[in-house]
């Protein structure tokens, strides 16, 4: 019995502890992203850029082919059911709302997470093992300022253009299923788009791809400035960035979907 | 203010510092007088690193203080301690370079970052430094490319960079062949004699220790063991001074009882 609590007790506390270093990570960058520059701390805007293009149009290819292959699959189990009911009209509103909702920043934050949140680990692992991140301090440059404010940058801003990369390919791979299988015209597949899309939608979407963004960034960042004991420290932080991005991703998504649910 | 200038460059007051439950420096108390080299000697594991440490501030201390010119860093603000850090320049047992930038780049970062100064004259700067070190030549060169040997000579160069009033050394000689290592110290000796800096090298290298040493600290278990100048500390007659200067191993004598009981222990 005293085991089990001693083990609920040790986990409790190691939990609240990786809680409190990530929020401790995420209000750094938010600082120093936010309110430093106006402060004469200005953002190391080529290092932001560098990282846009590695984080994010890097990514493009992938994206978009991964979701186009959702939109196909989504078309595909949707008609499945929904030609029982003569209704393979609605396959393409499925399509849309499903992927701009919920599939499109999902699937993005899935793949940033596995992309980029596992390289923002390796490589501030690798330099907080090689002292460098040490060497920063001692010069007395903040190490959130140089190594995180960029990655945190280039997130906040390439998360919502992927989703808006991702929408677009999955319901262009639904579309293709429906025009080669159903009989729609290219025309008809436009207008049942944009006829079952509203704003709200979309928006909802980006909103939420934002927030995967944070949570891509503080994780990947805290692993990486907690790697202790050398190159398997690294590859642990590397390995735990991914799941916990994806637990947590999840997590998010739960509420923020029950929000916008219930808000309309 | 009078005393304070001619008071030591830095003065540690009983020191002590804990990771997790493990006391690695314990009341430890120490004056580096302005100008002067001083060695802190000691096997691996005795906080000697840990004490260079938290002269930089990358660590802080369970109690006790540091003051840097009569100033303590412990209490300080951080945008105070920041302007305290761009004296103090430091080589990491590793060079710690930066491994994305040229060696140019790395020795000119904190020039670039925290002075106004015109980027032409950051060059000039930047080869001063190079040159002073011996790698005139290599500016383009990325960290990999580079031996030991230089890696350590280019991270010395940045620490010179912003002509800091203290150096830190953490291991200079660590993992570099005596040749390469005497050129470190041969290049500690001509910093010495050509800036009237304070310098700090930890090693565990007795014949580097004697020759550029002013003072020397012997440390063990956390502890300063003896000090003096290096005569003084040659000739100290406490026991585990005397095992380090004659390069003794620690004994295996461990008597039958206390054997068993460590390894029947659960």
């Amino acid at each position: 019995m005293t085991g089990v609590l001693a083990f609920l007790g040790r986990n409790t506390l190691d939990f609240l502890r990786y809680c409190g270093g990530l929020y401790d990570v995420s209000k750094k960058a938010a600082y120093w992203t936010f309110v430093a520059p106006f402060k004469g701390q200005p953002i190391k805007w080529r290092t932001a850029i560098h990282q846009m293009v590695m984080a994010g149009v890097d990514s493009i290819p992938i994206v978009s082919l991964i979701s186009l292959f959702i939109g196909i699959v989504l078309a595909l189990q949707g008609a499945y059911q929904l030609q029982k009911f003569g209704a393979s009209y609605f396959v393409t509103a499925l399509v849309g709302v499903s992927v701009t909702r919920e599939l499109g920043p999902l699937i993005t934050a899935i793949i940033i997470a596995g992309r980029s949140g596992s390289a923002f680990a390796a490589e501030l692992g690798t330099m907080k093992v090689s002292e460098e991140i040490d060497a920063l301090e001692a010069m007395g440059l903040n190490s959130i300022r140089f190594l995180v404010v960029p990655k945190y940058l280039a997130l906040l801003v390439m998360m919502p253009c992927l989703t808006l990369i991702s929408d677009a390919s999955g319901i262009l791979g639904g579309g293709i299923f429906e025009m080669l299988q159903l009989g729609q015209t290219f025309k008809t597949f436009i207008t049942a788009t944009t006829d079952s899309l509203a704003m709200h939608d979309i928006t909802t979407g980006l909103i939420k791809s934002i927030e995967f963004g944070l949570i891509i960034v503080g994780v990947g960042c805290y692993e990486g400035f907690a790697v202790k004991g050398g190159a398997e420290g690294v590859g642990k932080a590397t390995t735990s960035s991914v799941v916990v991005s994806i637990f947590l991703i999840i997590v998010a998504d739960v509420i923020f979907t029950a929000i916008f649910y219930y808000t309309g | 203010m009078a005393d304070e200038l001619q008071g030591p460059m830095i003065r540690v007051v009983d020191l002590v510092t804990h990771y997790g439950e493990r006391c690695i420096l314990n009341h430890v108390s120490l004056d580096f007088p302005t100008g002067e080299t001083m060695v802190i000697l000691g096997a691996s594991g005795t906080g000697k690193s840990t004490l260079l440490r938290h002269i930089m501030g990358l660590e802080f201390p369970t109690s006790g203080s540091i003051y840097i010119k009569g100033e303590d860093i412990c209490k300080m603000s951080e945008d105070r301690f920041n302007q305290v850090r761009r004296k103090i320049g430091m080589l990491f047992q590793g060079a710690a370079l930066f491994n994305s930038m040229t060696v140019e780049e790395n020795v000119a970062l904190p020039l670039r970052e925290l002075t106004q100064l015109e980027e032409s004259t950051i060059r000039i700067m930047t080869r001063i430094k190079l040159d002073l070190v011996g790698l005139s030549g290599f500016d383009n060169y990325m960290p990999s490319q580079l031996s030991g040997g230089m890696k350590k000579r280019a991270g010395l160069a940045r620490a010179l960079a912003m002509d800091p009033e203290i150096l830190l050394f953490d291991e200079p000689s660590a993992g570099l062949d005596p040749i390469t290592a005497a050129g470190i110290d041969a290049l500690i000796l001509k910093l010495k004699l050509a800036f009237k800096m304070t310098i700090v090298v930890v090693t565990h290298e007795l014949a580097s220790a004697f020759m550029i040493a002013d003072r020397v600290t012997v440390m063990d278990h956390g502890e300063i063991i003896a000090t003096g100048t290096p005569e003084e500390v040659r000739t100290n007659q406490h026991p585990r001074v005397l095992q380090f200067m004659n390069r003794i191993p620690d004994g295996e004598d461990m008597d039958a009882q206390a054997y068993l009981r460590t390894i029947t222990q659960t």
